[in-house]
């Protein structure tokens, strides 16, 4: 596949004896398939991630043995159940080192976590003439849900600008803060440029004005070790497909007196204490914010990503991922009319590019017939695509268990796309 | 397997690389855009429409290879067709782009060339999106046509 003068200086890829990326590999069980006859390598991490056999097995397991509704009944299914629902919980609050399980609330993704802010903890704060901070690097969902609440109370949004890096204009992004400031809304990494966002600062100047802080945490659970006391972010969210678990699973994570004042998301079976038709007393946390029977096996899956992660070690991801960063990186930039769109000095591992002439839908496709997924548009990032002046880019996005070789399949994919457009 | 040459045709990369009829229209009295949210593909199409004929048409904007090229062999294969000509020829391309039986691709000229599109779903939107602009210009409709 790569010829000898590509692989001369490609750093060896289990050149560490605590992490063998061929050995995580065969966890993958889809990694084994071909497309269009070709091995799959699939660099759309960043949409979402393929499940290890632990996790698929943790779903089968609930299905088959385990299956019943939570928080209901006597029998002892049903309590087997909520209890691998509430240790799930347990598990995300020691991966995001939350002081309290009440902190953690189980939603579908991302999406929902900051629509849950927006409309509980925003419609009863934000007022006429307040201000919302984001970025111009925001995902969509990390948008447009503060400009229906802004519609809703009358306040403005404020957008922080990135320079030609990518990267945050501190500066900025500080001169917004002012005594109208109630919220910041950022991404802790983003998905379309891989840019890490300096959390701590942005926290520390958005506190010294009094505003509150979430975080879109979609795109950095996955690759680093997040600390929500250390960053001291008030609410922050994340899917969990994106870490290896299944869709339809999320987390909003809330300082608990935050969540204690807020005001309910829906109403529902689960979430309230008593109900009669004159009053309703609602439930405590976290249970408050999970109307309805929620999506057990998803959390009980998202557990379980989450421990297979553990137990391979994030530091160790991350170490990998930003070798084959660097590596990708450096062979992407070898390619004729190649531009990096997100050329941060602080990046997880995402390749946004266009190539020159080409558009990125046809990249994709013509990769795609060489068994390489990479995902093209404007990855719901469409103020961004319009900061770079570019329509769409093609982004190739990386997980745990990519390899240097699948960098060179991605330069060689690359040269033949021009071949064809030649 | 699909093979790539069966979609990028020689003559829809010369098309994408050097759109004819690339341009704005001074006489246009209809025009519309077409917008496809998913990949950002943007093309307006002007036109110029007297006694139901199609007098002459223009288009500008951005989109991969497939849109691009469809749109400039679009406006070659209507331009001075009359309006239910085009879009009966509109039919008959959508048929062949999606696959359907029953339609002789070589009833469409040059533009039978987008018959391998059929072999890929996705990019059906890319090669029907200036079409799909060109109807709502013909239909006097004023917003911009969405693939979605």
């Amino acid at each position: 596949m790569t010829t000898a003068a590509n692989t001369a200086f490609r750093p060896q890829a289990a050149a560490h004896a605590d992490f063998d990326v061929y050995k995580v590999r065969a966890d993958f069980p889809i990694l084994a398939r071909t497309i269009h006859g070709k091995p799959l390598v699939y660099l759309d991490n960043a949409a979402t991630t393929q499940k290890p056999q632990a996790v698929i097995d943790t779903m089968v397991r609930y299905y088959t043995a385990e299956n019943s509704n939570i928080h209901r009944g006597v029998h002892t299914l049903s309590e087997q159940a909520t209890q691998s629902y509430e240790q799930a919980r347990a598990t995300v609050r020691q991966f995001l080192n939350a002081g309290d399980p009440r902190e953690i609330i189980f939603v579908r993704g991302t999406t929902e976590g900051i629509n849950l802010v927006a409309q509980t903890w925003g419609r009863a704060n934000i007022g006429r003439e307040d201000e919302i901070v984001i970025s111009a690097m925001e995902h969509h969902s990390n948008i447009v849900p503060w400009q229906i609440l802004c519609e809703q109370q009358g306040a403005n949004l404020q957008v922080a600008p990135v320079n030609d890096a990518g990267e945050l204009m501190l500066d900025e992004f500080e001169k917004l803060l002012g005594p109208k400031t109630k919220l910041v809304a950022m991404a802790h990494v983003s998905n379309a440029l891989g840019t890490v966002n300096p959390v701590r600062k942005i926290v520390e100047a958005a506190h010294r004005v009094n505003a509150r802080v979430l975080l879109d945490g979609a795109q950095a659970v996955p690759h680093m070790s997040v600390d929500v006391r250390a960053i001291d972010c008030d609410f922050y969210a994340f899917s969990g497909h994106k870490v290896y678990a299944p869709t339809g699973i999320g987390i909003l994570y809330g300082k608990a007196e935050l969540l204690e004042a807020m005001p309910p998301y829906q109403g529902g079976g689960d979430m309230i204490s008593s109900v009669t038709f004159e009053k309703t007393l609602y439930n405590r946390l976290p249970h408050k914010f999970e109307a309805g029977t929620p999506h057990v096996s998803g959390t009980i899956g998202l557990g379980a990503a989450l421990d297979y992660v553990n137990s391979t070690g994030i530091e160790r991801i991350a170490r990998h991922e930003k070798q084959v960063l660097a590596y990708g990186t450096r062979r992407l930039l070898e390619i004729p009319g190649l531009r990096l769109i997100g050329t941060a000095r602080e990046k997880e591992g995402i390749l946004s590019f266009v190539l020159e002439g080409i558009h990125p839908h046809d990249v994709g496709t013509i990769l795609d017939q060489e068994g390489i997924a990479i995902r093209t548009g404007h990855h719901c990032a469409q103020p961004l695509m319009e900061r770079f002046g570019v329509p769409a880019t093609a982004r190739a996005s990386l997980a745990l268990y990519n390899t240097m070789e699948e960098m060179d399949a991605l330069a060689n994919g690359l040269l033949k796309v021009r071949e064809v457009f030649a | 397997m699909p093979d790539l040459r069966d979609l990028y045709q020689d003559i829809i990369l010369e098309h994408s690389k050097r759109p004819r009829n690339y341009r704005t229209l001074e006489a246009a009295n209809r025009k519309a855009e077409g917008f496809n949210p998913l990949c950002g593909d943007h093309f307006t199409i002007y036109l110029e429409v007297g006694d139901g004929q199609i007098r002459d048409i223009s288009f500008q904007g951005s989109g991969c290879a497939i849109s691009k090229a469809s749109a400039s062999m679009m406006t070659q294969a209507v331009k001075g067709k009359r309006t239910e000509e085009a879009e009966e020829l509109f039919q008959k391309f959508h048929h062949v782009v999606t696959g359907k039986n029953g339609v002789e691709s070589n009833d469409l000229g040059k533009l039978a060339a987008f018959a391998g599109v059929s072999e890929y779903p996705v990019r059906v939107k890319c090669a029907t999106l200036a079409w799909h602009a060109l109807r709502a210009a013909l239909q006097g409709e004023q917003h911009a046509v969405s693939t979605e």
